[in-house]
């Protein structure tokens, strides 16, 4: 298995990167929060840059302060700038909450957050203050990923109490697409069950036109839900990346107020689907809704009709190492073979979750890279003589010099419209996932056939 | 509605035409907390040297400052495209703590052999400055060793504003200045400056210059060569686009070499015309290129003429606000979008200095909201108040316009369609008519009384053509 992962050069450059930096993630994560401003807290380009990246992909507007560093602030500390922003921001947005994440700025002149917040809150000792929430997010310390579930642990750490327990479950779906998120509330209301879904930018990143303007979209986890997240039945955090890491929200919870943590994979496929649904149900108690088991049946049965069509298709996936993980299972499950799996991440855990999955991996000759670029995916691809390639739009320069299609998932979705309303997970996200692989190889069959049938 | 406040610090930035005294504040560094439009320093030389498309762009910093840039804008090249690759040293906590040096030399080596660049800029980002990497003595090392020039640029995202990211650049531009031969440089001779070639405009722009027999000896940056840039003190006269990015740059080269320069904007069929016409001017000791020029223009705008006053009499009217990087496009676009016949409600700009914004109130009319380094806040505000029916900005603007059921338009280095010069110019001209128009804004619920969409269906439909014509020279 050690032969497979290719570790890169110490000293390279990163030739067009597949991950993106921490304070993006924490900011995604902050804007899924009801009535919250994401502040960032170093120079202004930042906060532009990735309010660019995340904007270019929901299409929404999306509103991220900054603290704005000039040369003095560089020398002698951010610590004003900061409060004046939080000042700002309070008078401009009345914000709900604030969450407020480092740069890699503010990270290396060694600021000390926790002290400014706790000296503006003397400030403001008499007035009411909203929650301040931070988080620590140097990007030369991970990457986006590191950056969402650390935000989302910040939440609850920062936030959540122990009250009477009141039958709730926690959902910590992390870095999902909206359409997914408002799937997963779908399903939480048919079993009936009260939740505390943490993030949930399902209606702040893709909601609707406005009669007037909205200084800070409607949508999110109210504040009041994770106040009450530590008296949960039970926590449900996806990812399995996050699961053999140190730290979560989830484990959090449960060391603070012993609330039982579950860890899963991001429910793709339906294995891990069935998963989900078992745990659901059992946290709960209660009976797993028809309509599910209608969907399920649905999903096994379109597996069925398309069998053919994907068995042994070569596949490139990348993207984040939870969502590699979770398809990689997924793929499996249907006789695709994931020839290459990579990330730009670097947990260390990526080939040894995916070795686990796929005991031949050997022999089938997966190769699993972490750390990856784009330069390195690419260069594979060609060499692994791939059929179809599965991730984020940034792969578009690789599908198109290599003539691979490009099944865009994930984010971001940078160049087509609709990226916010992709579905990946449940039964029903299998499923279009399912049908649009199924279709995609099909239409490349179609397309290199010389007669052009019209029946497949 | 919702009042939108605006911060009292905020205030003197922001005036109406004809309601107070004229007094704006502009250059001033962003309110913190203020969700600023603007970029940072790295963001001001990344603009101005991207498009050389044969010298390799390294920055030098952690990772998100080279992602976020990565094939970001629509410089194209009629050749090699290293400037739409992305690559970072991606600094990880070791180097910050022991230094990124090494990490640099190695990474700046090894990509100087595999793509073989003609030079190669190293940008340096905010925690370089922190850190103390002596950036210049591995440039200078590399460049020993691999025979090549490779020029620091130091654009640290928090010392200063984007205008300084741009004289970053020029410097950076300067040092290969002068490199190279002149020789067989004809006397009628210019560089193109702060043109970068988005959706092929500088081709459209040289294509007009070659007709009316005026060397361009290199435009910088799009479509850029670094060998141009080496010869390009050998041209007579520098032709400065009105962006403001690269009048550092003529200076220089005015006070080292002497060539003159003026400025001149692309946008609009005013400006356009007025650009070639001063070019022409300036060489009078040969009449042919000022008949050659009065025919071009007249040529090209009998050519679209036509389309123009269609879109003219369905756009008539209608209110637009203009939300830009430089004041200087403002100008254009007010004159443009008069041309049109349409009024302009709101105008700011992101780095507008005093006398641009001087000049913005003298040409606006009254009522007209001029702002400097604009929040989403404020300009959510104007907008509405102002019932415009299309914005003229950015991507980040773009969902502002669009939630409120306004049309929009993007007139940044972002977009893939040529909009300077007069092709350009029809292209903006449908651009607006096609987003105005459009019957989807009947459901806006923001704009669903003050919009009857059937008055502007006209049986004028220019998609047919709504391809450019993208001119390779
Ligand atoms: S400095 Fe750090 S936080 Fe800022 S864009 Fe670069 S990587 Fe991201
Ligand atoms: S780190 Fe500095 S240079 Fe990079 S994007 Fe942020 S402000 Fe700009």
């Amino acid at each position: 298995m050690n032969n497979l992962a290719i570790k890169k050069e110490e000293y390279t450059a990163t030739k067009n990167a597949c991950k993106l930096c921490t304070p993006l993630g924490a900011s995604l994560v902050f804007k899924g929060i009801r009535g919250a401003v994401p502040l960032l807290h170093g120079s202004q380009g930042c906060s532009t840059y990735i309010r660019r990246y995340l904007i270019s992909h929901y299409k929404e507007p999306i509103d991220i302060a900054c603290s704005n560093f000039a040369e003095e602030t560089a020398i002698f500390g951010g610590g004003a700038n900061l409060k004046i922003a939080l000042e700002n921001i309070r008078r401009q947005y009345d914000p709900e909450l604030v969450g407020i994440a480092t740069t890699c700025l503010s990270e290396t002149i060694g600021d000390d957050v926790p002290m400014f917040i706790r000296e503006y809150k003397d400030m403001c000792e008499g007035q009411e203050l909203p929650p301040i929430v931070h988080i620590s997010t140097p990007s030369y310390q991970g990457t986006h990923m590191q950056g969402f579930h650390g935000a989302v642990r910040a939440l609850v750490e920062g936030v959540a109490e122990k009250r009477e327990q009141d039958g709730r479950i926690n959902l910590f779906p992390g870095m999902v697409s909206p359409a997914d998120l408002r799937h997963l509330k779908e399903i939480m209301k048919d079993f009936g069950i009260p939740f505390t879904m943490l993030p949930d930018y399902s209606d702040t990143l893709d909601g609707p036109l406005w009669t007037e303007y909205q200084r800070i979209p409607p949508g999110g986890t109210p504040v009041e839900e994770i106040r009450a997240a530590g008296s949960a039945l039970g926590s449900i955090e996806f990812g399995s990346v996050l699961a053999m890491e140190k730290e979560s929200a989830g484990r959090s919870l449960f060391k603070k107020f012993a609330v039982p943590c579950h860890s899963m994979g991001l429910p793709i496929g339906v294995d891990e689907t069935d998963r989900f649904f078992n745990t659901l149900s059992s946290v709960s108690g209660k009976p797993i809704p028809a309509k599910y088991q209608e969907e399920r049946g649905r999903l096994l049965d379109s597996y069925v009709d398309g069998h053919k069509y994907v068995i042994e298709a070569r596949a490139v996936v990348y993207g984040e190492e939870d969502l590699v993980a979770s398809l990689v299972q997924f793929l499996k499950e249907i006789g695709v073979i994931p020839v290459l799996c990579a990330s730009g991440g670097r947990s260390g855990h990526l080939q040894k979750i995916i070795a686990e999955m796929i005991p031949d991996d050997e022999q089938k000759n997966i190769r699993i890279l972490e750390n990856a670029d784009f330069t390195d995916i690419e260069s594979m691809a060609e060499e692994l003589k791939a059929d179809l390639i599965i991730g984020h739009s940034k792969g578009y320069t690789m599908s198109r010099r290599l003539n691979i299609p490009l099944i865009r998932i994930g984010f971001p979705v940078h160049d087509r419209v609709g990226g916010a309303r992709i579905h990946h997970i449940g039964y029903r996200g299998t499923q279009e996932l399912f049908d649009r692989i199924a279709n995609t190889l099909i239409e490349a069959r179609q397309n290199a056939s010389s007669a052009g049938y019209t029946y497949m | 509605m919702t009042a939108i406040p605006i911060l009292k610090e905020r205030e003197s930035q922001i005036y109406q035409k004809g309601t107070q005294p004229f007094q704006m504040k502009c250059g001033k560094h962003s309110l913190a907390g203020s969700v600023s439009q603007r970029a940072c320093v790295f963001c001001g030389s990344r603009v101005v040297l991207y498009p050389i498309a044969d010298a390799l762009h390294l920055i030098h910093g952690p990772i998100g400052c080279a992602a976020y840039t990565w094939d970001i804008r629509g410089a194209l090249s009629s050749g090699p495209e290293l400037h739409r690759l992305s690559f970072s040293t991606d600094l990880q906590e070791k180097d910050v703590i022991f230094g990124g040096e090494k990490k640099l030399y190695h990474a700046l080596s090894e990509l100087i052999d595999i793509h073989q660049p003609k030079a190669a800029f190293i940008y340096s980002t905010c925690i370089v400055g922190i850190i103390g990497d002596d950036v210049e003595a591995v440039c200078k090392k590399v460049s020993k060793e691999k025979g090549i020039d490779v020029l620091p640029v130091h654009s640290e995202g928090f010392k200063g504003t984007k205008k300084d990211g741009y004289k970053a650049a020029c410097d950076a531009l300067f040092k290969l200045v002068g490199q190279g031969s002149t020789e067989g440089i004809s006397p009628y001779s210019i560089n193109i400056l702060g043109e970068f070639n988005i959706g092929g405009e500088a081709w459209i722009i040289k294509d007009y210059y070659r007709r009316m027999g005026v060397e361009v000896v290199s435009t910088m940056t799009g479509d850029g060569r670094v060998d141009d840039v080496r010869r390009s003190h050998g041209a007579v006269l520098n032709v400065v686009q009105c962006s403001g990015a690269m009048t550092f740059l003529a200076e220089m080269m005015k006070e080292k070499y002497g060539i003159p320069y003026i400025r001149v904007s692309y946008f609009g069929l005013e400006d356009m015309s007025k650009a070639l016409y001063d070019v022409a001017a300036h060489f009078s000791d040969k009449p042919e290129i000022m008949e050659k020029t009065k025919e071009i223009v007249r040529e090209e705008i009998s050519h679209i003429y036509p389309e123009l006053q269609k879109i003219k009499a369905a756009v008539q009217g209608k209110k637009a606000a203009i939300y830009v990087g430089g004041a200087f496009k403002a100008f254009s676009l007010i004159k443009a979008l008069r041309y049109l016949g349409m009024d302009v409600v709101l105008a700011g700009s992101q780095t507008g200095n005093d006398t641009d914004y001087e000049t913005l109130r003298d040409m606006c009319d009254d009522g007209t909201v001029i702002v400097d380094d604009a929040n989403p806040l404020e300009l959510s505000k104007y907008i509405i108040e102002k019932k415009a029916d299309l914005f003229i900005g950015g991507v980040k603007e773009r969902p502002i316009a669009y939630k409120m059921g306004i049309g929009f338009c993007d007139h940044n280095h972002e977009r893939k369609t040529p909009l300077a010069g007069y092709s350009g110019m029809l292209n903006f001209a449908k651009e607006v008519y096609l987003t105005v128009s459009s019957p989807v804004w009947k459901f806006a619920p923001a704009r669903q009384l003050s919009v009857n969409s059937d008055q502007l269906l006209t049986d004028f439909n220019p998609r047919p053509n709504t391809e450019h014509r993208t001119l390779n020279t």
